[in-house]
Formats: C-alpha cells, sequence, structure tokens
C-alpha cells in the first residue's frame, strides 16, 4: 500500500467525520460519539475495501455492509453521500420529517442494505446475506460493524454459533471497541470481558487491531479475504468521539445536542486532524 | 368428514413449491419433524437451515435471505415464532417489508398437552399490531396447500398459523381462495358468524344444531386475519340481527377485535367466543381444552341465542 493511498483513505476518513457534524447540527441531538469512533473503520470498507457502484447499487455481486449497531449511521449516511449514492445536501436533513436520512438505517435510504437499530439483528442478517451468496454461487462478502455495548444481547452469540457451524468464510464482523455504551463503560453491568476470547472459542479467526491506524485497518480487511472455512472477526479497539477532543471517550456525547460553540471547537478539530 | 393433518400438508406442499422455485428456502429451530419441513429437508438439504434452538437469529437471518432474493419459510411453533423473536420480526422483517413466511406450527390450544408455556393464545394480537403483516389462518389441509403457494406471489410479510390437530377438510380445490377474501362456508339470515380455523367447523356444527330449532346462521370463515376490510365484512352483516366471532385465541385482539374495529361505527352487536383474558394450560386432548375454554358449538349457540333474546 503506497503512502499516497492512505493518505487519500485519511482524507476520506476525515471527510466522514464533516459530516457526522453535518448530520448532528446545531442544537439537534445526534449520535456522535459512536459514529466517530466507527468513522475509519467504515472509510477503509467503503473506500477501499468493498465492490460497490453507486451507479449500480442493486448489483447482485456487490459486497454488503450491515451497520448493525445501527445508531452510528450518521458515518455511514456521511460515505453514501461522498460515493455520490446521494446529494451531500441531504445530510443536513437527517432526522427531519420525510427524510431519506432516518434515525437509524433503513433500506429505503439508497446504500443502505438492512434495517438496524433495536441491537444485536445485523450480524445475523449478515449471516442470511453471506448464506444467500453461497446458495446463488456468488463471490460477494459481508461486512458487519457491530458495537461493543451491542455484544451484550445474547442473539450476537447465537449468530457467531451458527455462523462457524457454516464455516461462512464471507462473513466479516467488526467490532467497534470503544469501551463505552450509553450511559456506562462496557465492562460494567453484565460487561463483555475477552471479546476476543470468545470469538475464538467459537471457531471465529480474529484479530485485534487500532481502529484508527489505517495501514493496520487495511492490512487486516486485506487477510480476511484468505481465510478459509472460518468466519472473520477484527476487533477494532476505537475511542468513542475520536477526532472531536471535547467527546473523546466521554459518554455524554454519546447521542448529545452541540452548541455553536461546540460545534465550531468540532469542526476546527476535525479540520486539524492530520491526514 | 375427511380429517386432514395440515402439518403434513404444509410440509408436503412447501417441498412442492421448493421444487419449482429455488428462491424458497426453510428454516427450522429444531422442530422440523413436527412442523414437517422435514420433507424439503429430506429432498433439497442446501435448502433447508437448521437454526438450532436460537428463534431470534432464525428470524434475522431469514431476513438477510429476503434482502438477497430468497423466499424464506421459518419455522417454530406458534408460540416461540411469533412470540420470542417479536422485535427482529418488527425491526428486521416488517419495517423493510420483506417477503418473509413466518409459520407458526402447532398453534392455539392445539398441542394440548405441553400446557401454557407451549399454547399460542395472543400470536394474533402481536402479529396484528405489526404494520405491513399479513395474517393467514388456514381453516384446513386444503386451503393450507392453497396459502402455502400463493404466498410466493404475495409481497410483504407474513404470519402463517397451523394447527397441531387434524381437521375436517371444509374446502376443495375449486374453493377460491384470495388473501384478503372471506369465504360464504353456509348461508343464513338470522346471525352471521365470522369465524377462523378450528372454530369454522364448530360454528357449522352450531348450525345444524339451530336449524332444528328454526334459527339459520351464515358462517363466513374468515383465513385472512389481516388485512380484514370493512367491505369484505360488510358483505355479509346486511340482512342480520348481530354477529358472533369464533376464534381460538384470545378474545384481546384476535378475530374478534378486528371485525368489531371494522364495525365500531356500525350499529350491529357483536358477540365473541375466544379465550377470556387467561393462560391454557396441560390436557390429554386438544377437545378436552376446546371444551374448557368454550370453544365450542354450544357456546357459540348461546351467543347466538343471547343476540335473538332466545333460550
Amino acid at each position: 500500500m503506497d503512502n499516497n493511498k492512505i493518505k487519500e483513505l485519511k482524507r476520506k476518513a476525515k471527510i466522514i467525520r464533516e459530516g457526522i457534524l453535518e448530520c448532528i447540527g446545531i442544537n439537534k441531538r445526534g449520535h456522535l460519539g459512536g459514529s466517530m469512533s466507527s468513522a475509519d473503520l467504515v472509510a477503509a470498507l467503503y473506500f477501499y475495501k468493498m465492490r460497490i457502484n453507486p451507479q449500480n447499487p442493486a448489483d447482485p455481486d456487490r459486497d454488503r455492509f450491515i451497520f448493525s449497531k445501527g445508531h452510528s449511521v450518521l458515518a455511514q449516511y456521511a460515505a453514501l453521500a461522498e460515493l455520490g449514492f446521494f446529494s451531500k445536501a441531504e445530510l443536513k436533513n437527517t432526522k427531519e420529517l420525510g427524510s431519506i436520512l432516518q434515525g437509524h438505517p433503513e433500506i429505503r435510504t439508497p446504500g443502505i442494505e438492512a434495517n438496524t437499530g433495536s441491537l444485536g439483528q445485523g450480524l445475523s442478517i449478515g449471516i442470511g446475506m453471506a448464506l444467500a451468496a453461497r446458495l446463488d454461487q456468488r463471490s460477494y462478502r459481508v461486512y458487519v460493524i457491530l458495537g461493543d455495548g451491542e455484544l451484550d444481547e445474547g442473539q450476537i452469540w447465537e449468530a457467531v454459533a451458527w455462523a462457524r457451524v457454516r464455516c461462512l468464510d464471507n462473513l466479516i464482523a467488526i467490532v467497534d471497541h470503544n469501551k463505552l455504551r450509553a450511559n456506562s463503560p462496557t465492562n460494567e453491568g453484565n460487561g463483555q470481558f475477552n471479546i476476543r476470547a470468545k470469538f475464538e472459542a467459537n471457531g471465529w479467526k480474529t484479530w485485534e487491531i487500532d481502529g484508527h491506524n489505517m495501514e493496520e485497518i487495511i492490512k487486516v480487511l486485506d487477510e480476511t479475504d484468505r481465510v478459509k472455512s472460518s468466519p472473520c472477526a477484527i476487533i477494532a479497539h476505537t475511542i468513542k468521539g475520536k477526532g472531536v477532543s471535547f467527546a473523546e471517550n466521554n459518554f455524554s456525547f454519546h447521542n448529545n445536542a452541540l452548541t455553536e460553540e461546540q460545534y465550531e471547537r468540532a469542526k476546527r478539530d476535525i479540520a486539524s486532524i492530520v491526514e | 368428514m375427511k380429517i386432514e393433518d395440515l402439518r403434513e400438508a404444509y410440509g408436503r406442499e412447501l417441498l412442492a413449491v421448493a421444487r419449482v422455485d429455488d428462491r424458497v428456502v426453510a428454516l427450522d429451530a429444531d422442530l422440523c419433524g413436527s412442523t414437517m419441513t422435514k420433507y424439503l429437508k429430506e429432498e433439497i438439504p442446501e435448502r433447508f437451515f437448521e437454526m438450532g434452538i436460537a428463534e431470534a437469529n432464525m428470524i434475522s437471518v431469514a431476513a438477510g435471505l429476503a434482502l438477497s432474493g430468497k423466499i424464506p419459510f421459518v419455522n417454530s411453533f406458534a408460540v416461540f415464532a411469533a412470540g420470542q423473536p417479536y422485535n427482529q420480526i418488527r425491526q428486521g422483517v416488517a419495517l423493510p417489508n420483506l417477503k418473509v413466511r413466518i409459520v407458526g406450527s402447532s398453534s392455539g390450544l392445539s398441542d394440548a398437552g405441553d400446557g401454557a408455556t407451549h399454547q399460542s393464545i395472543e400470536d394474533i394480537a402481536i402479529m396484528r399490531a405489526i404494520p405491513n403483516m399479513t395474517i393467514v389462518v388456514p381453516v384446513d389441509a386444503e386451503e393450507t396447500r392453497k396459502v402455502v403457494c400463493l404466498s410466493l406471489h404475495h409481497g410483504g410479510p407474513m404470519y402463517i398459523r397451523i394447527s397441531r390437530s387434524p381437521l375436517p377438510v371444509l374446502t376443495d380445490s375449486q374453493t377460491v381462495f384470495k388473501i384478503g377474501k372471506m369465504t360464504l362456508m353456509a348461508e343464513g339470515s338470522d346471525v352471521t358468524i365470522f369465524a377462523t380455523g378450528i372454530m369454522v367447523h364448530k360454528a357449522l356444527e352450531a348450525r345444524e344444531i339451530l336449524i332444528k330449532q328454526g334459527i339459520n346462521i351464515r358462517v363466513v370463515n374468515v383465513s385472512t386475519i389481516k388485512p380484514l376490510y370493512q367491505e369484505e365484512v360488510l358483505k355479509y352483516i346486511g340482512d342480520v340481527k348481530g354477529i358472533v366471532t369464533a376464534e381460538e385465541h384470545s378474545i384481546i385482539g384476535g378475530l374478534g377485535s378486528a371485525i368489531a374495529e371494522a364495525l365500531c361505527e356500525k350499529m350491529i352487536p357483536i358477540k365473541m367466543v375466544g379465550i377470556e383474558d387467561q393462560f391454557g394450560q396441560s390436557a390429554s386432548t386438544h377437545e378436552e381444552l376446546l371444551k374448557y375454554y368454550k370453544l365450542t358449538p354450544e357456546a357459540i349457540i348461546e351467543k347466538v341465542k343471547a343476540l335473538l333474546n332466545r333460550d
């Protein structure tokens, strides 16, 4: 991977972060924290890894991406707008009445592959798509971003066990491991410990990476292509709110409004990210 | 009267449609020997998915298959198929309006021995509340075959409720079955009975008894509980003095509620035969439970006479 390509992907991640802010706006609530923590992963998928064509969004051979932690969809909206699935002017209408950009992903939005939002369901939907690829002898791959808080849901582990039984090597789960839920750290309550060990115990080929390091992200995404007979899990260590100084590691900005001052500060913070 | 097993009819027809349409796939939660998806499993194993006892995952996997152009039939006992994965059905299947068929087997009180935990008496209410959902309760094996076949050409999600008990065959290959249409089973002009599932047969029995007493009731089979069109209901009530609804389901949220909602602005008395607001229990036979919970011809007769002020 040459440096220019990495630089370009970092620039795309920056555009995604700007788009997230655009979606949230001033004095309106929006899921900033989890969208920002996923931004680099989303950039690597949409602008490096996945085979998709905005001119042919229904291409049966396209790779599929499911944002199972649906509240972070703002990062996906920003990426889809950058790719031309819809106009960038739509971003500011996110969550407005009648908008094509709903608070959580819906397939009525161009480029969105599944309805998510109630947590725990996206990996199972991904299994269905991966099975269909096998039945139809198609080579597309299915990428699912999960939240670490979402791993509390029992359905995730139903899906993890089942995908291994069917040896779904066209299914890649990426855990956005930002260590914070909406109101508490993920190691509290029925918290998630040893996430990697759980995936490995279920027979998944598993990696742990820095989810904000573009070189690491694309290297591991390429490695998943070579895995045979088992599904892949990438535990991406991330920072909730990454890129916005006052929101980093701060669950107050899981889904909060930004004052005008905070909004401008966030814009400056993102502008200062080194590509 | 010929008796036929609906589960058997379902399993055979599912295989038949799968043979000719390779979009058809079946998912089952460790009950294929009871839901009868075993026939598809045996002949077309690559399109049968044993999901284990994990209904939430099963529904969402079906959503993914439907998003990829397949027509998944998702199978379990009705109480698990409709109850366990409510939110998976709501968000993953109904909201995006996907062509997933949720087949609730051993419905109502028909799993007599297993008791309240396995008896589905509120599944229709749950499914009815979800936008985009179509709900079909086949009256017999013949209609079961028609529903399976027709479901391939019907858009959006569908809940199909299948009894564990073999039931009298009340329709034949000539009987027209359409989603949203009711079927006139027998004429009468004193009271109209809107019945569904096993209660259609009970209503016809009630009719035979009432004829001897000079009372004529009309029996209408409502296999499509949703959508339930007001104009369809109005077709059958113009001349009668009242209506009785009959269902093997809670009186809250089922057929009775649907008819009452459709007619709430019409001045016509309605009485309901169904399970009062309570759970089922174990018994040695289905019939024993139907009697205990007053899902009988006698219960229908009592309501009819009350409407006509006769004893």
